[in-house]
């Protein structure tokens, strides 16, 4: 195991991007398979972290890193520390996994500033690995505003019509959150100084043990948590969400789709809920409310879209809340169900948006109205699409149902029992929408005379698809390879959150979920 | 008697004021060279000035950690002053560099320009020393009346006039009452000596009753104010950096205006350190009120010249921020601050002047539709500067806020942090929308009169370098911030 693997992983893809500055400009094709390239190598420096077994034992930070970084006498300390768990782990390879899957959807659908765009693909890669693998909240802080800034300009310049108001939107609406964040986290950092706790700059590992009295934890809970509640997006905080998704071009859908809602569910479960266990319990049946509301509120209104891309825009915001409603559930299964959720829905939306972008391409529109048997002509198309279908819905043998299933088990065996039942409601609400938009997309006869002549998937198409599909169903089928390596570490996460809670009633598990879970 | 005259010598200590004595004698050196060179040749006097500028930051610089007292405890080198005086040569330097092809262009290429610019910083580094209230006030004055004559310096042009004229009246008038609210504190203390000040008012906390005191540390303050562009007082700034020509526009914003903070550092935290709780008191208003009028108003500008005048006062409402933390982090961290302000603010300005052509500046949001593809050098050079001036990592614009925040915050002022923060917020929508325009609108133009000067970019490359150097290893500077600290 290399010395700095995280670090290379992290820091490859901006490498690549100055490398890419170098490349004519005239040269679309050798900038899309540079860039490509890059994505590849960094998948495969990645999949090491993959299949290290570490991960099934060990519940603390692995490959960690730490250097010195800025150091200003007695005033800060920030340190370049990185490392990663059985959580973040995951999101590292979902990030390094979706990337090239992401750049090879843009071979057809990009065609101006080709170079602009691959540089600020990779640029993006970089800052949301290194959110991932961030174990210092000032480093974090960083690489999450650096996340923006690429995530702009692909709306702003790449997108449709809309654009220039979905671009501005997202960032400030993200932007706003953070700032209250960094009020929070300087805040923090004096609190550490001022009790004399042995601090390694702002070090989370360190800032869990210092145990911030209840008072100040309320508003800096609540600053952490607006600020991601907007990532996730939560409602009321998602109304950015289905502008930028609509906007954006297809691998910007993809890339905000699959990885950066995650960081607001990642910052939930790595800052916001270890770092103030009291607030937290306090605002847990808020926070559980607003998810099921989101749930519910999120597959009505994609229930009523005429535009396929806003209907999954807005079953993100659904599928977001199951992730938050298992998190909150503060509990193995739930918290489980709510990682891999978060994997699933990567995967799931991903691969719906690509499919979106397909259709997109052919037809340059996405009313539902446009289609309407498309199976015909497509029969490739159709097939994969339904098994995505399958899999957001959370049909069984497939990868969504693992995650809602344990996520809505966890949360039913804790507090938020009423929430659960209520949630699966959603679970309903997310059949009639996508198969409806299915049936009325792809089944009965065509009506549209310009769909007669659609081509069905060509190989490049294909060869992005199968990849996801493998994990639609290897997560389905056979959730351990993932869940096994996430335990450890969740369990060492809600033993930092319950350590510095009263009353916490132990579950009873039921054996349905002893045996999905965990052997 | 002898002894007298070596008592004197002794008190004068030149070593005290060689940095801006080098720079002043440079300035007139070259003020002789432009008058007897041809006519419209200006880029010798352009150089010249700046190894003038260098040759006195080698002085400057060498005088670091050997703090050196003069004229009887009136001016001292220390760590504080060079490390102002640093900010304004950079800030003179950037200026100088993007100025030639603009007075070529804009067909006033006089070479009187250059030794004001030398002339103004040397007044700054006066004012950044001045440990007696007159040297300030001398310095200032020499600052002032060169930027008069440089804010008019297009006589040809209608809104270079006003801005010559209204900033002279104006600044005048400001004057006037710094030189009375000093007068008073004479009238209270017997001295014009900052030390002096602070030992009578710490001797005789009768004194803070004392109309005259009150009121002659008010009047000062205000002349101080007016010069940063502080609300209530920041009325002329608009007008007067919209009008002037704009790399002056770019030194103004950045060089002055850090004199300025330094001299109102020094008087307040050593002067009125005793009513501490006053001064922090007023500035914690001042300073919200700075910030929310500088970026409200800015919301609204469409000329993107006039918008950053308006982000100017905004960011001294940051600056002021760090005063109102009052402590060693906070002291670095306004220095810090105006080190980043001077490389941002004056990169943005660089861009501004390349884009810009003959007479109609295009300065306009509209005019730089498509400017980011069309010029990619210049789009990208525009766009890290706008992401620093709105606070955004890995940009020196986060470090300068986290460390005046962070000053605020280990004061305890958790309000005026998050006031901060919600009026950066506030802050990206004007920032953005010329980013919107550069890379979101389609060309208008082809951009085809802008031509990469070289001493420009020269100037915009090095601006980006300490906008990215800043923001990635802040630690050695900030470090040097602290030890500049009092």
């Amino acid at each position: 195991m290399a010395d700095n693997l995280l670090s290379l992983i992290t820091f490859f893809p901006l490498l690549g991007m100055l490398i890419l500055l170098f490349i004519p400009r005239d040269n679309p094709g050798l900038l899309k398979s540079f860039a490509l390239g890059v994505t590849l190598v960094t998948f495969f420096i990645s999949l090491p972290l993959a299949f290290d077994d570490v991960f099934a034992v060990s519940g603390a930070m692995q490959y960690r890193e730490f250097h010195e970084w800025i150091s200003v006498g007695s005033f800060f300390k920030m340190n370049y520390n990185i490392g990663i768990d059985g959580i973040s782990l995951w999101l590292v390879m979902l990030t390094t996994f979706i990337m090239p899957i992401a750049t090879l959807s843009t071979w057809k659908s990009i065609d101006k500033n080709v170079k602009g765009f691959m540089a600020l693909l990779l640029l993006l890669e970089t800052a949301m690995l290194g959110a991932f693998v961030s174990l210092d909240l000032f480093l974090f802080y960083i690489f999450w505003e650096l996340m923006l800034i690429p995530m702009y300009f692909m709306i702003g310049i790449w997108g449709g019509k809309n654009r220039i108001y979905a671009a501005v939107k997202f960032f400030i609406f993200t932007a706003v959150g953070s700032l209250l964040m960094l009020v929070a986290i300087i805040y923090i950092y004096y609190y550490a100084v001022s009790s004399g706790a042995s601090i390694e700059g702002f070090g989370i590992q360190e800032f869990y043990r210092l145990g911030i009295p209840s008072g100040a934890q309320h508003w800096l809970f609540l600053a952490f948590a607006f600020s991601f509640a907007i990532k996730v997006p939560m409602f009321p905080l998602h109304t950015w969400l289905p502008d930028a998704h609509t906007e954006a071009p297809t691998a910007g859908s993809v890339i905000l789709a699959a990885i950066l809602l995650k960081m607001g569910t990642y910052g939930y479960v790595r800052f916001a809920m270890p770092l103030f266990p009291e607030a937290l319990q306090t605002y847990i049946p808020y926070l559980a409310f607003l998810a099921v509301f989101g749930i519910i509120y999120g597959s009505l209104v994609a229930m009523m879209q005429d535009d396929v891309k806003k209907l999954v825009a807005y079953s993100s915001v659904a599928h977001l809340g199951f992730v938050m409603l298992g998190i909150f559930a503060l509990n193995q299964q739930g918290m489980a169900g709510g990682i891999i959720q978060m994997v699933n829905h990567g995967i799931s939306t991903g691969a719906l948006f690509l499919i979106v972008g397909f259709i997109y391409e052919r037809r340059h529109t996405r009313q539902i109205s446009e289609f309407g048997g498309l199976a015909h002509k497509m029969p490739i198309l159709a097939t994969i699409f339904l098994i995505v279908t399958f899999s957001s819905i959370g049909l069984p043998g497939t990868n969504g149902f693992v995650g809602e299933f344990l996520a809505l088990v966890g949360a039913f065996e804790s507090g938020l029992r009423w929430y659960a039942v209520v949630a699966t409601l959603g679970v309903i609400f997310a059949a009639v929408y996508m198969l409806w938009m299915f049936q009325r997309v792809m089944f009965g006869k065509i009506t549209n005379p310009e769909n007669e002549k659609l081509k069905d998937l060509s190989v490049r198409e294909i060869v992005l698809m199968l990849p996801l599909l493998v994990f639609i169903f290897w997560i389905g089928v056979y959730p351990n390879t993932f869940l096994s390596k996430m335990n450890p570490a969740i369990e060492q996460l809600l033993n930092q959150i319950n350590s510095k809670q009263v009353a916490v009633v132990e579950p009873v598990v039921p054996v349905i979920a002893q045996n999905l879970k965990f052997k | 008697m002898e002894n007298l005259g070596q008592i004197a010598m002794q008190n004068v200590n030149m070593a005290a004021i060689m940095p801006s004595l080098v720079l002043s004698g440079f300035g007139m050196v070259l003020l002789l060279i432009s008058v007897f060179s041809k006519r419209g040749r200006t880029a010798h006097v352009a150089w010249m000035s700046i190894v003038a500028l260098v040759v006195t930051a080698i002085v400057t610089v060498s005088g670091w950690n050997n703090p050196q007292e003069g004229f009887a405890g009136s001016v001292i080198l220390d760590n504080f002053a060079i490390f102002f005086s640093m900010i304004f040569i950079i800030a003179a330097v950037l200026t100088i560099l993007i100025s030639d092809s603009y007075l070529q262009r804009e067909g006033y290429p006089v070479g009187e320009y250059y030794p004001l610019i030398l002339f103004c910083t040397a007044g700054a580094m006066w004012m950044a020393s001045g440990t007696d209230l007159m040297t300030i006030f001398l310095g200032l004055e020499v600052l002032s009346v060169s930027l008069y004559v440089l804010a008019g310096f297009f006589r040809g042009d209608v809104r270079s006039n006003e801005a010559g004229l209204k900033y002279f009246f104006l600044g005048a008038f400001s004057t006037g009452f710094l030189l009375y609210g000093i007068a008073l504190l004479y009238g209270v203390s017997g001295s014009t000596k900052i030390a002096v000040i602070a030992q009578h008012v710490s001797q005789m906390p009768a004194i803070m009753e004392n109309p005259m005191f009150i009121a002659g540390s008010i009047l000062l303050l205000i002349g101080f104010l007016f010069k940063i562009g502080a609300a209530p007082f920041h009325m002329w700034a608009p007008d007067v950096y919209q009008g002037a020509p704009t790399p002056i526009t770019a030194f103004m914003s950045a060089g002055p205006k850090a004199a300025a903070l330094a001299a109102l550092l020094r008087i307040s935290i050593i002067g009125l350190g005793s009513i501490q709780a006053d001064i922090t008191a007023l500035f914690w208003v001042l300073a919200v009120l700075t910030m929310i009028i500088g970026n409200f108003i800015a919301l609204s500008q469409t000329n993107i010249k006039r918008m950053l005048a308006y982000s100017s006062i905004a960011h001294a409402g940051y600056a002021m921020v760090g005063i109102v933390a009052w402590n060693q982090i906070g002291l670095s961290a306004i220095m810090f601050y105006m080190l980043v302000y001077t490389f941002m603010n004056i990169g943005a300005f660089a861009v501004l002047v390349l884009a810009g052509k003959k007479g109609e500046e295009n300065l306009t949001l509209e005019g730089f539709a498509g400017f980011g593809f069309k010029r990619p050098f210049l789009g990208v050079a525009m766009c890290i500067f706008l992401f620093a001036l709105m606070g955004l990592p890995p940009t020196a614009g986060f470090t300068g806020k986290f460390f005046v925040f962070a000053g605020a915050l280990k004061a305890g002022y958790v309000w005026l942090a998050i006031i901060g923060v919600l009026n950066s917020a506030v802050s990206l929508y004007y920032y953005l929308r010329v980013i919107v325009y550069m890379y979101f609108k389609d060309p208008q133009e082809n951009f085809a009169w802008v031509k990469l000067e070289v001493p420009a970019v020269v100037s915009i490359v090095l601006a980006l370098a300490g906008v990215l150097y800043l923001g990635i290893f802040p630690g050695p500077v900030m470090e040097l911030a602290k030890m500049a600290g009092f």
